[in-house]
């Protein structure tokens, strides 16, 4: 996975020697009264495959259309490369877009749709074919020059898309929605293709996508985004694993939420108060929030162990009784009751075969360490 | 409209027809024609066709049948094509002398030639009015978008005689426009654009106009916005992109309404009788002379079948583009 590689030390946005390579700076997009874009500042270096996450309608395909120049920033300023983009139309930035429905025009064939932005150039016709075939090789569709966009298939038009958007060696690739058309099966394999393609390449990638898997698998780092704010930017891990708002832990992967309120708070850890839970839960680390304050405990599913009897452990040990099961093959999916009532979502792998599992209606033990809870306090 | 709770027209006609098919009359005219092997989809198909069969096809060969005649001093004015000899021969006289006329006659040839050029420059110029004004339209809000189109209709809710004729009064010396200009010092002395080939091409113009908006609109409106994006984005300048992804993507619109206006500009006898001068001439006026002036009914026969193969060629050219677009669209 993309934030997994071996051979990296220091990460671009963890230097603070490096200079960005896209800046978004105070960025507000207006359209009438509604504000799509709210006071956005972003840096995103070379080399990065940036995602940009939210549900429909957060402000990030706005955010998306204004690096590509089809909107300007009612206000704020825009930089790619160190150069201001304010009043720069679209046709002379040096960024290319790849768009949801691809945009293939219908009336050329597939080698005049990815020639197109050559011959704006005025590259000689000799080098164009090359690049063309060239092009075609790497996204596997050469001997499909000829056809025409509506001859070929969803993911062989997604290809073209990528092929035409990256011909022109951009430095800068914007990906709105890449894999939303496509079929589930197909989405996995192309997820990987393009992450290789953007290690070879070099380009830096900015994607635009609701999908968290895809995400996950595609970004350096992810950007959360709603209401036109960008709530939380970190590692795909950072956010899974330290979400800082109920929203993103909630919108990335499943999570069970308990709503408390802060009974000690010390430097190095704190213990809240949750009646959900029916008792309080101890966390291992200091958090910053006024004393008294409510607060949210996240935990994610997977980390909450199920048991028959009673684990040696004294915190973070609740009782409670198992109400749905879903065996999932992999893991199977528990849906416990507490005794106030809140039902816990548990994640359990099923690492041997046995007929002995926890069944409906059973009373069960669950818990986990002072590590897996998140304390966020919006 | 709801149409969960209540039925709707459609319903209540389907209804009906279910009544009408099961009374017994109906049902044994029926089975009647089944036995002659005549379904209901072949009963309804053949209402179009029987259309055309009576008002176009007929018709036409009643003309091409009098083009193929003499004139005779007569109630109608041409010899009869059959003819009975003694009431046992039958004599069919084909006169082709009508055709070897209207070859040998530089007139006809000339009106021709004038129609195709007349036509050929109004469609020109409808299509230079009519794109811009398809484009806005189409481009615009669509609230905006109604009104518009509104405004591109209403003239024809006026009668097209009387559209005409007030373009006499707006071209001629005296005329509005005129006293304006001179009163701006654009001109020294009145321009009279009366009886010229220019008022011709205004009068065709403003009279075509909506039936070339009308397709190029909706060809336009059909245009994905993206495509364009995709362009600007790869590079190309608005202006290259309207010729090189604009024009031919609406291709179809443009064949469509350069058809509308240039068949029936070519036949178009009003306007130029009203607007044009005497060397305007054009293919409908002499037919028409050769009709009510000349009462030479087979010449004029002979011409309106040599414009109807004329206009063959073109209508033939709109069906293959049409064709070939249903075609790439499938």
């Amino acid at each position: 996975m993309a934030n997994t590689r071996p051979d990296e030390k220091l990460k671009p946005w963890q230097d603070p020697q490096a200079l960005p390579y896209v800046r978004i700076e105070r960025v507000t997009k207006r359209f009438g009264d509604f504000v799509a874009v709210n006071q956005v500042s972003l840096d995103i270096y070379q080399g990065e495959a940036f995602c940009l996450l939210g549900a429909s309608g957060c402000g990030k395909t706005t955010l998306l259309r204004m690096l590509a120049g089809f909107d300007d920033p009612s206000e704020g300023r825009l930089f790619i490369d160190g150069q201001d983009m304010t009043g720069i139309p679209p046709y002379e930035r040096p960024v290319n877009m790849m768009f949801q429905s691809y945009a293939l025009f219908p009336h050329m064939s597939v080698e005049d749709n990815v020639a197109f932005g050559l011959r704006q150039d005025g590259v000689p016709k000799a080098e164009r074919q090359e690049r063309v075939s060239e092009m075609l090789k790497l996204v596997a569709l050469d001997g499909y020059g000829k056809r025409r966009p509506q001859q070929l298939s969803g993911g062989q038009r997604q290809r073209v898309a990528l092929a035409r958007s990256l011909v022109k060696r951009p430095k800068l690739l914007l990906l709105d929605e890449p894999l939303g058309a496509l079929d589930k099966k197909l989405r996995e394999n192309t997820q990987f293709e393009l992450i290789n393609l953007q290690e070879k390449l070099g380009v830096t990638f900015v994607i635009v996508t609701h999908d968290q898997e895809e995400a996950m698998t595609l970004a350096s780092r992810i950007g959360v985004m709603n209401h036109g704010r960008i709530l939380q930017t970190g590692t795909p891990s950072d956010i899974y694993e330290y979400p800082t708002s109920k929203y993103v832990a909630d919108f990335i992967g499943s999570v069970n939420m308990f709503e408390g309120r802060l009974v000690e708070d010390e430097p190095d850890y704190v213990r809240i108060e949750s009646p959900e839970l029916g008792s309080t839960v101890y966390v291992d680390h200091g958090v910053a929030s006024a004393p008294d304050a409510k607060v949210w405990v996240a935990v994610r599913p997977e980390k909450v162990r199920l048991d028959r009897e009673r684990p040696d452990q004294s915190e973070n040990v609740f009782n409670g009784t198992v109400k749905e099961i879903a065996y999932l093959g992999d893991v199977s999916r528990y849906l416990v009751a507490l005794d106030s009532g809140k039902l816990v979502r548990v994640t359990q792998p099923n690492t041997d075969r046995r007929d002995d599992r926890v069944t409906w209606e059973e009373r069960v033990w669950l818990s986990w360490s002072p590590g897996a809870n998140v304390v966020v306090t919006q | 409209m709801s149409g969960v709770a209540q039925p709707n027209l459609g319903q209540v006609l389907s209804g009906l027809l279910q009544a009408l098919l099961g009374w017994a009359p109906v049902r044994a005219a029926q089975g009647r024609l089944k036995d002659w092997g005549v379904t209901g989809r072949m009963a309804v198909t053949a209402v179009p066709y029987l259309w055309l069969l009576v008002f176009f096809l007929v018709p036409f060969f009643i003309v091409l049948k009098i083009s193929f005649s003499s004139v005779e001093i007569a109630m109608p004015p041409f010899a009869p094509l059959i003819q009975w000899a003694d009431d046992k021969v039958m004599l069919i006289r084909l006169n082709l002398g009508n055709y070897q006329f209207l070859w040998e006659d530089e007139l006809y040839s000339s009106a021709l030639l004038n129609s195709l050029k007349m036509a050929g420059v109004s469609t020109t110029l409808a299509l230079l009015v009519g794109y811009p004004m398809a484009y806005g339209i189409a481009r615009s809000s669509r609230e905006w978008r109604n009104i518009l189109l509104m405004l591109v209709m209403l003239p024809f809710w006026t009668s097209f005689l009387l559209r005409v004729y007030a373009w006499i009064g707006l071209l001629g010396i005296n005329s509005p426009i005129n006293q304006m200009l001179l009163a701006l010092g654009l001109i020294d002395e009145p321009v009279s654009l009366l009886q010229t080939d220019w008022a011709v091409y205004i009068g065709i113009v403003y009279s075509y106009l909506p039936f070339m908006v009308l397709p190029l609109y909706t060809a336009i409106e059909k245009l994905d916005g993206t495509l364009l994006e995709a362009a600007a984005d790869l590079g190309c300048r608005p202006t290259r992109t309207f010729f090189s992804i604009t024009l031919p993507l609406t291709k179809e619109g443009i064949v469509a309404g350069c058809m509308l206006v240039f068949i029936p500009a070519t036949g178009e006898f009003v306007i130029p009788a009203l607007l044009g001068g005497p060397d305007s001439l054009m293919i409908g006026r002499v037919l028409w002379e050769e009709f009510f002036n000349n009462r030479d009914w087979p010449v004029a026969s002979a011409v309106a079948i040599l414009l109807l193969l004329l206009l063959v060629g073109p209508i033939m050219l709109y069906q293959r583009v049409q064709q070939a677009a249903g075609g790439a669209h499938r």
